[in-house]
């Protein structure tokens, strides 16, 4: 226990640790892996119902100043300009190699551009934005509110219940919205493939929000193990595994977040890549994978075409419980990137054999309106 | 009938000449759902502190341990269509696999419940 004095602990530590929650390290803090209704009830409630998940180990940041806007784009290959007030989007901060430093969600909060960035990477992140953003635009790192997610298609029937406005929003949209008296910033967004939201709260009024949140009958306390079968069963990048310093967004599938007039104009970091391998296409690609039978291959597993030579590495694995059965996702040589591609895995020593699908894993079920 | 238990967590039930392994009720709870177990072949030759079986859980896969030297005999067929009866009844329905033992004077290294259950408070 002695290593976890040392993490940094979020606004509603005390309440996972009552809740009777298995405390790991991650990115520096102690964060609940698990509850005691364990990894797979955990996962198959969040898709029956809805469940809450602590995601203020996410770094939050607030851009302010008259040139926001294109200061931001030259470091992100989304359109940002075009997003109307309320409105977010999802992005990357991409290197000039064309490489992917971290994704990130980008709203345009009216007054305010407010992102949402990754734990493992808000540090490295901030010194970009600080070295990149030209003057006039100031970055405000809010540290003074947790942030949470209610995901499951029964989220919107719980949370209107304390916010009547939030039933009208629609996917990737947002608004500022008091939740029970509380001030919070409101996104119809998510990380499990589920209608939901994330939340954005006080710290000092966090744990109070969550407690409501949790005594409505349909909501279960979701852990980051559920939270990793969720997204990956929904085909969604996790950053440091799926996407990182050493892929493009092209090879990891994401061309549409490169929107169209940036691909016309350029002028973020990487562009000259990016933009020839759209132009070109890249050398490989990410893809949903289906083991046969039973057995999870994991990370950094070895993929073979069927003759045994190697095409490429898995970078999620594991096991999806909605999907009941082991799921993956990986980089493939571009030529066997086709769903139906057969192909074998090196799982301890032994080819077995799996094939390259189409994601999600399981259908997104987002609100549109 | 022998029952002992190893301080990787598993089980040992050793009745005519035979010793049954599969991993403890402590085992499976730290462990969680338990989604899928790979057992060796039968005839398989193991070796104490060798690899015997792989189980995995929603999140990670972890080794078990051969417990003792021999050869298996037979493996729990049932785990491939269930692998959670790990889960419900570690103990009993869920074992891994029978071996025959090289020495069965290796029994004696091992622990007896009484000595496990103070090894499992102690962790």
């Amino acid at each position: 226990m002695d290593q976890q004095t040392e993490l940094l602990k979020t606004a509603l530590y005390d309440l996972h640790v009552e809740l009777g929650a298995k405390m790991v390290p991650f990115a520096g803090y102690a964060m609940p892996v698990q509850y005691p209704l364990g990894v797979k009830g955990e996962h198959l409630h969040t898709r029956a119902k809805a469940g809450l998940f602590d995601v203020s180990h996410m770094g939050q940041v607030r851009l302010t100043g008259e040139h926001r806007v294109a200061e931001l784009e030259k470091l992100v290959p989304g359109d940002i300009a075009i997003l109307k007030p309320g409105r977010t989007r999802y992005s990357a901060f991409t290197q000039d190699d064309g490489t992917i430093l971290d994704d990130l969600m980008i709203t345009n909060a009216g007054d305010s551009l407010f992102l949402v960035i990754n734990a493992a990477c808000k540090d490295d992140d901030i010194v970009h934005m600080r070295a990149n953003l030209g003057d006039g635009v100031s970055l405000e790192e809010i540290d003074d509110r947790a942030l949470m997610a209610l995901q499951g298609p029964e989220a919107a029937k719980v949370l209107s219940r304390f916010a009547p406005a939030v039933a009208d929003l629609k996917f990737m949209s947002f608004a500022e919205i008091e939740i029970a008296g509380i001030p919070c910033f409101v996104t119809r967004s998510g990380y499990t493939g589920e209608d939901g939201y994330e939340i954005s709260v006080p710290n000092t009024d966090a744990e109070a929000l969550a407690r409501k949140l949790l005594a409505e009958d349909e909501v279960e306390a979701i852990g980051l193990g559920a939270r990793d079968s969720l997204r990956l069963e929904a085909g969604l990048c996790l950053y440091g595994n799926d996407i990182d310093t050493t892929t493009t967004p092209v090879e990891g599938d994401l061309k549409w977040i490169i929107n169209k007039r940036r691909r016309a104009e350029g002028g973020f970091k990487g562009a000259d890549v990016i933009l020839d391998q759209l132009e070109n296409g890249a050398d490989r690609k990410r893809v949903g994978i289906k083991p046969e039978g039973k057995a999870p291959a994991r990370e950094h597993t070895q993929i073979l075409n069927t003759d045994g030579e190697e095409i490429g590495e898995i970078t999620s694995g594991g096991f999806g419980p909605t999907v009941d059965g082991p799921i993956a996702m990986g980089y493939v040589a571009i030529e066997f990137s086709k769903p139906g591609t057969k192909i074998d895995l090196m799982v301890r020593g032994k080819a077995r054999p799996a094939e390259v699908v189409e994601l999600p894993f399981a259908p997104h079920r987002y609100f549109r309106g | 009938m022998t029952k002992k238990f190893s301080q990787e967590h598993e089980w040992i039930e050793f009745e005519d000449g035979v010793a049954t392994v599969g991993i403890t009720d402590y085992a499976q709870q730290s462990l969680g759902d338990i989604v899928y177990v790979e057992l060796p072949e039968v005839g398989k030759k193991l070796t104490k502190d060798g690899d015997a079986a792989v189980v995995e859980s929603v999140k990670a896969a972890s080794d078990v341990y051969a417990p003792l030297d021999g050869e298996i005999v037979e493996i729990n067929e049932e785990l491939d269509a269930n692998p959670a009866l790990v889960n419900e009844a570690p103990e009993s329905e869920g074992w891994f696999f029978k071996m025959s033992l090289a020495d069965e004077s290796q029994l004696d290294e091992l622990m007896d419940e009484a000595a496990y259950k103070d090894f499992v408070e102690g962790l």
